[in-house]
């Protein structure tokens, strides 16, 4: 048996530090917000041969378009505009066919009211609301004490923190966009990180069971030696998955598996060494 | 009886692997992606081929807001179902391949989602739909045109008399065939515009079209003083009803607008797909070296089961059909994850028994009872949220849209279907293949 508790010190200093520094980025650079939640427009035009950005400003600039930001890579324009309706787009695209000579192929078209976001934001909200009650009532049944349920739904949180932090901290130096698709990764990672909680409570539970009151501590420190190797085991399978599709996979979901990756680490984390100690610290109260 | 049954599971695993193969493969045999078979003169059939969403397949994702600011409230219900038939009337005189019309109320605010799978001229298709209904009256030109075109299309000069010149139209029966027919009532102005139009077209047709598309096309009797007309034609019932709900909505508009509008490109979506693909085979690949080169025989077990989960969740993706995104296709990676995990659940308790010193007979056995607890648990708690996510009573207040439900559809079927492989098959599979080792 290995007395992993004894470094709880150490599990608190490392969340500490990572939470503490997507903390600090959304406090200091926020989020980048997709049209999904502020309303706009996102194109995405395949081009027939190279033309200067310079080029392509000055047609946006006669057409008095209000460009949020216009990126070039090789053959193909990523623009972004306030909301631009189908009628103006068409116009500017045949302005940009005419003076630059080119031949645009859409790719992607989006645009987005304002009000659609805010309104999926809120819905979203009490979705996971809905969904970490309903976690609560289970477990609460299932391991037959509020304890169990209220220290995964803790290390939930935590993993929510980690994620969004470190979201923040891939917008402001990779330049992703928080969209559905990022509410649906920390979705996934929340159910994960129970899923994961939950291995290692049965473990506990099961010695509880077996060995009759042996300190909450003791039972705690065996549960975490006997499941660490399923735990990283398990989570290594997930990550061969994921870091084979950041790397391989679409573009279109890049950040969205890097934000499952970032999940599925924490999630592995945060059972045995947030979790846990939450829970024996819960237990030893309780018995005072 | 062994034999018997060796037999059934065989057919089974050939039906599977049948279904699942994908449809760009062409073998010798032609393989059809279609069941049909007739039992007691009841028809079943079903069509096994992968739907692709938007994002994947590419296509426009229109959704429409409608002004009901003009619009009674108990004749709100009726113009936003006739507003979408008028769509989806539109939509297929486009020939787009299974659109996807919805209505979606969102406090008191109504929407009409548009889903065009496959669509490439978006612009078109905008403008097509953006229009209101619009009823119009047509009649012969003056100069002659060669008789053997079709009557409608001979129609060709618009009369000036059209949906806003009517005051109501309802659903009538011919009082001599019983047939039923749609009753026009015109206003002051439509009623003078309608009778100079039947005076002067004595014994020629007159058409009516509607967005374009012939309704009938009449040749006028006598001259129609009193402001009323019926269509008539070979209707039924039903479709009679349609035509009064459309011609009612042309005349008195639901004004809606465009409030978003997605559209991905055919080869956007091609790319991402092969990538992603290729990206879960070499995934895949690692997983089950993983497991093979950790658990050794017991790995190659689960590896088997894991493959056996793959197909029965296509399967079953295939069967509904479930339209197929880029976030439900990253809820099934996750579902893998966790398949993979029951089975090492399984087998670090499996292991744990042996270190007890007892036989692997025993440990198995054992080792599976043990893991059950912690799979249940852990899956039934991933199950609620995947319940609350997809939303299945379409409330208000949780998320409509369709990529978190997409994901948390797959990511439900994944981990329903991983309980029986990782618990059921492994298990046989165990039985199978250690029974002559004992």
């Amino acid at each position: 048996m290995i007395n992993f508790l004894k470094y709880r010190w150490l599990y608190f200093l490392i969340s500490a530090v990572v939470i503490g520094a997507g903390l600090f980025s959304i406090t200091k650079w926020g989020f980048r917000y997709s049209i999904d939640f502020t309303g706009g427009s996102n194109f995405e035009y395949q081009i027939n041969k190279v033309v200067e950005k310079s080029k392509i400003e000055k047609v946006l600039d006669l057409n008095k378009i209000s460009v949020v930001s216009l990126k070039l890579q090789d053959k193909n324009i990523l623009l972004r505009t306030k909301v631009l309706d189908q009628n103006k787009e068409s116009l500017l695209k045949k302005d940009l066919e005419a003076k630059l000579k080119i031949k645009i192929t859409v790719l992607r078209s989006e645009t987005v009211g304002p009000i659609l976001g805010k309104e999926a934001i809120n819905k979203t909200l009490i979705a996971s609301i809905l969904a970490t009650i309903g976690i609560l009532i289970y477990m609460s049944f299932a391991f037959k004490g509020f304890n169990f349920a209220f220290s995964a739904v803790l290390a939930m949180l935590h993993d929510l923190l980690v994620v969004v932090g470190t979201y923040s901290l891939l917008g402001h130096f990779f330049g992703a966009e928080v969209d559905t698709m990022f509410v649906t990764a920390v979705l996934t990672t929340m159910s994960f990180s129970v899923h994961d909680t939950i291995v290692i409570f049965d473990k506990i539970r099961e010695y509880h069971k077996e060995q009759g009151l042996i300190d909450s501590e003791t039972a705690a420190n065996q549960a975490l030696t006997e499941t660490m190797v399923r735990s990283l085991n398990n989570s290594m399978t997930i990550v061969f998955m994921l870091l084979s599709l950041t790397m391989m996979g679409g573009s279109t979901i890049r950040f969205f598996i890097m934000t499952l990756l970032i999940g599925t680490i924490t999630g592995t984390y945060s059972s045995p060494f947030v979790a846990t100690p939450i829970l024996v610290w819960l237990e030893k109260h309780r018995n005072k | 009886m062994k034999i018997f049954k060796s037999i059934i599971i065989a057919l089974i695993f050939i039906g599977l692997i049948w279904v699942d193969l994908p449809e760009s493969i062409k073998t010798k045999y032609k393989i059809s992606s279609q069941i049909e078979f007739n039992v007691f003169e009841i028809n079943f059939k079903k069509d096994f081929t992968t739907k692709l969403g938007l994002d994947l397949k590419g296509g426009s994702s229109l959704i429409f807001e409608a002004d009901t600011g003009k619009v009674k409230k108990e004749d709100l219900n009726d113009a936003l179902n006739s507003a979408r038939d008028v769509i989806e009337r539109r939509i297929n005189f486009f020939g787009v391949t299974e659109p996807q019309i919805q209505t979606v109320k969102t406090g008191d605010k109504y929407r009409l989602n548009v889903d065009l799978p496959g669509i490439n001229n978006y612009e078109e298709a905008i403008k097509l739909i953006g229009q209101t209904a619009q009823l119009t009256f047509r009649e012969l030109p003056g100069e002659k045109i060669a008789t053997n075109t079709p009557i409608f299309l001979q129609l060709t000069k618009d009369t000036g008399l059209s949906g806003i010149h009517i005051l109501k139209s309802t659903v009538e029966f011919d009082s001599q065939t019983g047939k039923p027919q749609v009753g026009l009532k015109f206003n002051q102005k439509g009623t003078e515009l309608f009778a100079s139009i039947t005076k002067r077209n004595i014994g020629k047709p007159v058409g009516i079209f509607l967005d374009n598309i012939p309704l009938t096309t009449p040749n006028v009797q006598t001259e129609i003083p009193d402001g009323s007309a019926v269509i008539t034609g070979n209707f039924t019932t039903d479709e009679t009803k349609k035509l009064v709900i459309a011609i009612n909505s042309g005349a008195l508009p639901l004004p809606i607008k465009l409030v978003e509008q997605k559209n991905i490109g055919p080869s956007l979506g091609e790319v991402e797909v092969r990538k992603s693909v290729y990206a879960g085979a070499v995934g895949l690949i690692m997983v089950l070296l993983f497991m093979i080169i950790y658990y050794g025989r017991l790995g190659f077990i689960a590896s088997l089961g894991l493959l056996i989960y793959g197909l029965i969740s296509l399967f079953i993706f295939k069967a509904i059909p479930l339209v197929l995104t880029l976030p439900g296709v990253a809820g099934f990676i996750l579902s893998i994850g966790m398949a993979v995990d029951s089975n090492i659940l399984i087998f670090e308790r499996i292991k744990e028994e042996q270190r007890k010193g007892r036989s692997f007979d025993i440990a198995v056995r054992l080792g599976f009872g043990r893991a059950i607890d912690a799979i249940k648990d852990a899956n039934v708690t991933t199950l609620t949220v995947a319940f609350i996510l997809f939303n299945p009573l379409n409330w208000e207040f949780l998320p409509q849209f369709g990529m978190v439900r997409g994901f948390a559809l797959t990511l439900a079927i994944g981990v329903g279907t991983s309980l029986f492989t990782g618990v059921v098959i492994t298990k046989r599979l165990i039985d199978m293949f250690y029974k002559n080792k004992i």
